[in-house]
């Protein structure tokens, strides 16, 4: 019990100190200006946006795309691990689930912000049409929006019945919460064996959804006859990239908290150190796909794939192709290969890096393609042969991507980052070991 | 001995039923016209009612011949037209030749007119066409292909955009959710999106002098457009119920496009009528990305043997704005 105290001391949720509530204000700030944006859209249409009939998708959508590949998150770095046995995740899965649960939220709202009616939303159910690739997204979208909660909660009943001990005397109310959380949780071992098997079931479910979230992602773009979606690549290019996006997400959260906490304890460089190397492996795999992707319709030359990949290499969106490509994936690779560079803070710098190389890859995912139909863009005006998102867009978009970091803030500002019960069981395990080795 | 026994018995009770049946039937049948002599009788002599004709003139008749109309059923020419399924037995088809146009584009300036179209969303577009530096350049008109298998209406989440059997896709923009993927299905680029409430000045006073507000139909785009919803070329349905031809038809001055009806196997262009097989047949008629497997419902004839020069169309052509 001595252990759980001091567990439980380190591990509990703390208050924000001036840092967090300067960070909290401003991300609430950010919201504002996005929801006051949103609402303007609402009132004017979508003439405030630098959207056209050419470029009839834009920031929002790859956006949207953001942040289910970010959610994927919640199937490679919990499942994946867990399945593999690879038992250093613990210490990391609770922030990997609360990530995914904060994308995958994010991912419902932004889709219905790209809507021309948001107004007629009900129309999805009432008429929905099985055929349609976006009903297709609207059954899976809130699937995987439980089995990701789910997937936070149940690990957290022991932990909620600590706290809610815990707390007794000290936050009477907060302590109450906690328990009523807690679903009763004694620590029984019935309730440790239902615990057990509904995680298991949980954490195996995830894998088909997580895969089928992102597959369907990939197929609302590669049912299209366009040039540069229509290919058979695309599911799986959407999965792997979206391990990238999750795993680099993971490490910049999984930093700033070790650091903001002080869980050096808890989260030591061992962890960086394998998470930097998974990250390599799914860059890797994500290069493998992107050189299916470019490489071979270039060989190829049809005319159209040759014009719209010329416009990624040497074009207009050639900065941030090479952006995306060196710096969201090749330099990661290389910083990552070397034990220096797989350290707590250069991990955080290359996580920064690719997960802002993960944000502008699906924009030029969404973007250039459409901007090279099949028939010349004529008798419009000038503007309309090019994109790029206007200021309520980007205030929009600011606004989603601050309203993923509250949810993750207040997440975590209740909920032990750590595990509490998980840690206790498996120091004692390793005590145990010890005293029988010697 | 026994055998036969049962046989009779079966053949006893088979014959009772039988006849039981038709008792019942022949029953319930004499009460129904035993009623209605009832009412005749009832009713006969209550005298005279004044009734008025069509044309408005008072007479009188017996009241006896009067009969009330039974209005839960509809009548029989009334039920058949549904806007989703479209004409009976119709399957319309377009076929522009491209060997006669000259970018003159009235069709387009007729098309924006009719429909209400503001700003620089003209669904009609004439195309500045030249594939290669090696090939000659033409001049190419495109309306919505109305494919036989649309890429639109598979992708449509809610059912706003349909196929219908006479074969013209058309938008309910009252169900539209704005989710713009038909637009990126499309390989023709021929949806446009009202980004905002659509500007249709005339139309909206109009509709309101004649307290139309409610008109929408699938069968008329543009009137009104909807803000947040997509418009597209609807092969004029409005116009074709009057017998009328599309406007784009009947606006240009040099006959590229023919319209008409593959059942029939004709097309005309208002001035000559064809047969739509032998023409296409005779000037190796075509569509545009068959590869695709949309099916379209308009076809081209190849620009050959051109009337007027390719040169003569560049004097309309404006590469950034489409005609007010």
């Amino acid at each position: 019990m001595k252990n759980y105290e001091k567990l439980l001391s380190d591990l509990a949720p703390q208050k924000f100190g001036k840092k967090g509530v300067i960070w909290t204000i401003s991300l609430v700030v950010l919201i504002v200006l996005g929801i006051i944006a949103y609402i303007d859209q609402i009132i004017r249409g979508q003439m405030v946006t630098n959207m056209n009939d050419y470029a009839l998708w834009g920031v929002y959508i790859s956006n949207f795309v953001f942040f289910v590949a970010t959610s994927f998150v919640g199937t490679v770095a919990v499942a994946v691990l867990r399945l593999t046995n690879n038992n250093w995740r613990t210490p990391i899965v609770r922030i990997a689930e609360i990530i995914a649960v904060a994308a995958i939220i994010m991912a419902g709202i932004t889709i219905t912000i790209d809507m021309g009616r948001p107004d007629r939303l009900l129309n999805l159910f009432i008429h929905a049409r099985m055929q349609s690739p976006i009903t297709w997204d609207v059954i899976i979208i809130p699937t995987s929006m439980m089995v990701c909660l789910l997937l936070l909660y149940f690990p957290l009943l022991p932990d909620f019945g600590l706290l809610g001990k815990y707390y007794q005397d000290t936050k009477p109310t907060l302590s109450k919460w906690y328990k009523r959380l807690s679903l009763n949780w004694t620590g029984s071992d019935a309730q440790k064996a239902i615990q057990t098997k509904s995680i298991h079931i949980i954490a195996i479910l995830i894998i088909p959804v997580g895969f089928m979230l992102q597959t369907i992602d990939a197929w609302l773009f590669s049912t299209l006859y366009r040039v540069g979606w229509d290919s058979t690549n695309l599911g799986a290019y959407f999965i792997s990239g979206a391990s990238v996006a999750g795993i680099g997400a993971l490490v910049c959260v999984v930093y700033v908290l070790q650091k903001a906490y002080k869980l050096e304890d808890y989260i030591t460089d061992l962890h960086f150190d394998k998470l930097g190397k998974f990250l390599v492996l799914v860059c890797l795999i994500y290069l493998y796909f992107n050189l299916n992707e470019y490489l071979i319709p270039q060989l190829t030359s049809k005319k159209g794939a040759t014009t719209h990949i010329n416009v990624l290499l040497i074009g207009d969106y050639a900065p941030l192709f090479w952006f995306v490509t060196i710096g969201g994936l090749v330099i990661p690779v290389i910083v990552l290969l070397f034990k220096q560079g797989r350290k707590p803070l250069p991990m955080f710098l290359i996580g920064l890096l690719v997960v802002a190389g993960s944000w502008w890859k699906r924009y030029l995912i969404v973007t250039p393609t459409l901007l090279h139909p099949f028939l010349p863009i004529q008798g419009v005006p000038e503007e309309w042969r090019h994109y790029f998102p206007s200021l309520h867009e980007w205030a929009i978009t600011i606004g989603t991507l601050a309203m993923a970091l509250l949810i993750i803030t207040i997440l975590v500002r209740y909920v032990p980052i750590v595990p509490i019960q998980k840690t206790a069981d498996e120091q004692e395990a390793l005590e145990l070991n010890k005293t029988t080795k010697s | 001995m026994k055998n036969n026994n049962t046989n009779s018995r079966r053949k006893f009770l088979d014959k009772g039923l039988k006849l039981g049946l038709i008792t019942a039937i022949g029953a319930v049948g004499l009460t129904k016209i035993a009623s209605k002599l009832n009412a005749k009788t009832n009713e006969g002599s209550t005298g005279k009612m004044e009734l008025m004709t069509t044309d408005g003139t008072i007479i009188e008749v017996d009241s006896s011949e009067v009969m009330e109309m039974d209005h839960s059923k509809k009548q029989p020419h009334e039920e058949a037209y549904d806007v989703r399924e479209g004409m009976p037995n119709r399957k319309f088809v377009m076929v522009i030749d491209l060997a006669k146009c000259k970018n003159a584009l009235k069709c387009q300036v007729a098309c924006n007119k009719q429909h209400y179209i503001t700003g620089d969303h003209a669904w009609l577009k004439v195309y500045k066409m030249q594939e290669d530096a090696d090939t000659a350049p033409y001049w190419m008109p495109t309306t919505c292909m109305h494919c036989d298998q649309p890429a639109c209406v598979t992708v449509c989440p809610v059912d706003a955009t349909f196929k219908r059997r006479d074969g013209l896709v058309l938008i309910d923009n009252e169900r539209c959710i704005g989710c713009r993927f038909c637009m990126a299905a499309c390989p023709y680029s021929t949806r446009v999106f009202n980004w905002k409430e659509p500007n249709q000045g005339e139309i909206t006073m109009l509709m309101d002098m004649e307290n139309q507000t409610e008109h929408h139909s699938p069968e008329f785009t543009g009137l009104p457009s909807v803000k947040g919803t997509v418009d597209k070329c609807d092969f004029c349905p409005h116009a074709i119920k009057e017998n009328v031809l599309p406007h784009c038809v009947t606006a240009c001055p040099n006959g590229v496009f023919y319209f008409g009806d593959k059942y029939e196997d004709t097309v005309t262009n208002g001035e000559e009528t064809l047969r739509l097989s032998k023409l296409l047949e005779d000037k190796h008629g075509y569509r545009l990305m068959e590869g695709l497997g949309t099916k379209p419902s308009v076809f081209y004839l190849p620009p050959v043997d051109r009337l007027v020069d390719f040169k003569e169309g560049l004097e309309s052509f404006t590469d950034f704005k489409s005609v007010d």
